[in-house]
């Protein structure tokens, strides 16, 4: 946030990685996770909490993904696929088995990072572009298998119904219940990804995605640390489905298709490449962009369409500005919103002078 | 079961035509791909924009009228991405390109609908649609019209690129930019110009495939089925992609023969991807294509 630096001096590299890099900022931590612990539930309604709920759902999915793509310099196409392995192996395990949400979400997670770096698996001979078409092929391949395998997809459908999670026997039903459930996930997500990332393993990650070669050579088991990438970005990945079952009370296949992992990609190249906050800020947009677009054309759009026609051109809308967002992000702010929002913080850093 | 020669046949005819229409697909990418090392994810989205083109230029009046205002606008539109999409994103990782495409197909895939609504609309060739009798086998006119097309067009670039100038330096460009420049190459040129030929040549696979199914959004997901053609006939092969084409065509339609009864269908949309994951596992580069992959 706005801090002001005086009088900070780091004498070693570890309180240079400090989780927290100044002492305030545990204040500024404390104050946001309250907003967002005791006043939200309390303050906003089902509706404004039910876009939360989503956007939650979309950071774990994106921070997972920057993980691989922002962190890792390894594309993925197929990271909905990921998240429909998760989903399924969720709602499979709940409605057979009867398991808890406790057991079933590490299940799916775990079942999509063993999935997920199965199809990373190419990526040790591949990179770039072949590696895109490889996941683009898994994304394809898993969809179709889900599809046409009825003891996964639960029948012609496609889709399971799933029990709402329960907290010692207590239904979490109600948008402010299940914002609750979201929330302690997300919190812990975004905490595990920070501290991944400075750990051994995320420099690991950084040095492969600046200069695979060197990484080699300074001992970094390229084989390992990339098949980790993919099994821990997976991982999320499947814990992102899982969530929104729970949250949907349904598996469907059809919430994770090609389209979805291409959100998801959009989603971090908007926010900013390699950074955790980047994938928060990318979630949020990405989330609130329909919300917003539907709002602004039931405002203005009466001046050229019809209202029957508005129905059927909002979605073509958000596809269209959507592309737009990713080919201007990408060719003018390749760092996306977290550069703004670097550029807004430092210049009030720093306020009055310029530098 | 017997072994029905005539159903074999028949697959394996059908499997034949379909490929090269795809070939044709797969030549735009390969083009691309040759010229500039970049890839283009939208080539479906391509294809559809020219059919609707072709459809909306001649208002569906004339069919030549159409294909010209197909050919020439596909070709000018890709030439003006060119300038400003892809050049600002030279020498950027490949992950840019990808995604900008990516964006660009979003963008194609919601502005189209959005100016012209969501009806599918029907190109007639301007051949009969009697189907032609060959001894057993029932040959789509249609189809045969497609595969002469792409036959044609892919002769046509083989020659290009070996034997004329502009295919030559393009050639140069291609494989190493700075001494292209040295010699002499205007590199920014040719970028342009393989965009543009790129264009022109969805242009044609545009109306071919859609006289067939038709445009709508739908048109644009036969994009995905370029990627198996052009991975196993190498991605900067021309030859590649015809024989990519043919076999991929080939392996869908026995596959979904042989296979749809058991499974429930869909075979067609499955068996070329476990066919493209399978040669990337064990020679990546296709076919054809030249091995410059780094191993890592």
């Amino acid at each position: 946030m706005f801090h002001r630096e005086s009088g900070v001096f780091k004498t070693s590299y570890r309180g240079d990685m400090a989780l927290y890099p100044l002492p305030i900022a545990k204040w500024t931590v404390g104050i946001i996770a309250a907003i967002f612990i005791v006043v939200a539930p309390l303050a906003l309604d089902d509706y404004y909490l039910s876009i939360l709920n989503l956007i939650m759902i979309a950071c774990v999915g994106a921070i997972g993904l920057n993980i691989l793509v922002g962190y890792t310099g390894q594309i993925s196409i197929g990271h909905a696929a990921f998240m429909s392995v998760g989903a399924y192996t969720a709602a499979n395990l709940a409605t057979k088995l009867g398991w808890d949400f406790w057991l079933t979400l590490p299940a799916g997670g775990l079942m999509a990072a063993a999935i997920g770096a199965l199809v990373g698996v190419p990526s040790l001979r591949i990179k770039g572009l072949y590696l895109a078409i490889a996941t683009l092929a898994g994304q394809l391949i898993i969809e179709w298998t889900i599809n046409h395998v009825p003891a996964i997809s639960g029948g012609t459908q496609a889709s399971i119904e799933v029990p709402k999670p329960a907290l010692f026997g207590y239904e979490l039903k109600s948008q402010g219940e299940l914002y609750g459930f979201l929330l302690f996930f997300t919190i812990i997500a975004i905490v595990g990804a920070l501290n991944l990332v400075r750990s051994r393993i995320g420099r690991a990650f950084v040095a492969i995605r600046d200069q695979d070669i060197a990484a080699e050579i300074i001992g970094i088991s390229i084989f390992r640390y990339k098949l980790l990438a993919f099994a821990i970005s997976s991982f999320y990945a499947g814990v992102t489905g899982v969530l929104y079952t729970y949250y949907l009370g349904i598996a469907n296949y059809e919430q994770f298709q090609l389209v979805t992992s291409i959100d998801y990609l959009a989603m971090i190249i908007i926010g900013g490449l390699g950074s955790i906050l980047g994938s928060i800020f990318g979630a949020v947009f990405i989330t609130l962009l329909p919300t917003f677009l539907r709002n602004f054309m039931e405002s203005f759009g009466g001046l050229f369409f019809t209202d029957a026609e508005l129905a059927t051109v909002v979605p073509y809308l958000r596809l269209t500005v959507f592309g737009l967002l990713i080919i201007f992000f990408l060719v003018v702010e390749p760092e996306g919103l977290n550069r703004l929002w670097r550029n807004i913080r430092n210049y009030f850093r720093v306020w009055p002078f310029s530098y | 079961m017997d072994f029905d020669f005539t159903f074999f046949a028949l697959l394996m005819t059908n499997g034949v035509l379909i490929g090269l229409m795809y070939s044709l697909i797969a030549l735009g990418f390969v083009l691309v791909y040759k010229a500039t090392d970049a890839i283009n994810f939208a080539q479906g989205e391509f294809v559809m924009m020219a059919g609707y083109l072709a459809v909306l230029g001649a208002f569906g009046v004339n069919f030549w009228l159409g294909l010209i205002v197909s050919v020439l606008g596909m070709a000018a539109f890709g030439f003006v991405l060119e300038r400003v999409m892809l050049r600002p994103l030279i020498g950027r990782p490949v992950v840019a390109v990808i995604m900008a495409t990516i964006g660009l197909a979003a963008v194609l895939r919601g502005i189209w609908p959005m100016l012209v609504g969501v009806d599918t609309y029907n190109i007639t060739l301007p051949i009969s649609d009697e189907p032609i009798e060959l001894g057993p086998l029932l040959l789509q006119p249609v189809q045969l019209f497609g595969a002469g097309v792409a036959l044609a067009f892919l002769a046509g670039f083989t020659w290009f690129f070996l034997k004329s100038r502009m295919g030559v330096a393009m050639r140069a460009v291609a494989d190493n930019q700075q001494v292209a420049m040295a010699m002499g190459i205007n590199v920014e040129r040719y970028f342009a110009l393989a965009w543009a030929m790129a264009g022109l040549v969805a242009a044609l696979g545009g109306v071919v495939w859609s006289s067939m199914l038709g445009v709508d959004t739908h048109l644009a997901l036969i994009g995905l089925k370029v990627f198996p053609v052009v991975i196993l006939g190498g991605l900067d092969s021309i030859v590649g992609a015809i024989v990519g084409g043919l076999i991929i065509g080939v392996v869908e339609s026995v596959a979904a023969g042989y296979l749809d009864p058991y499974v429930g269908g869909g075979t067609k949309d499955f068996a070329p991807y476990v066919l493209m994951i399978l040669v990337l596992m064990f020679k990546p580069y296709g076919i054809f294509g030249k091995r410059k992959i780094e191993r890592v």
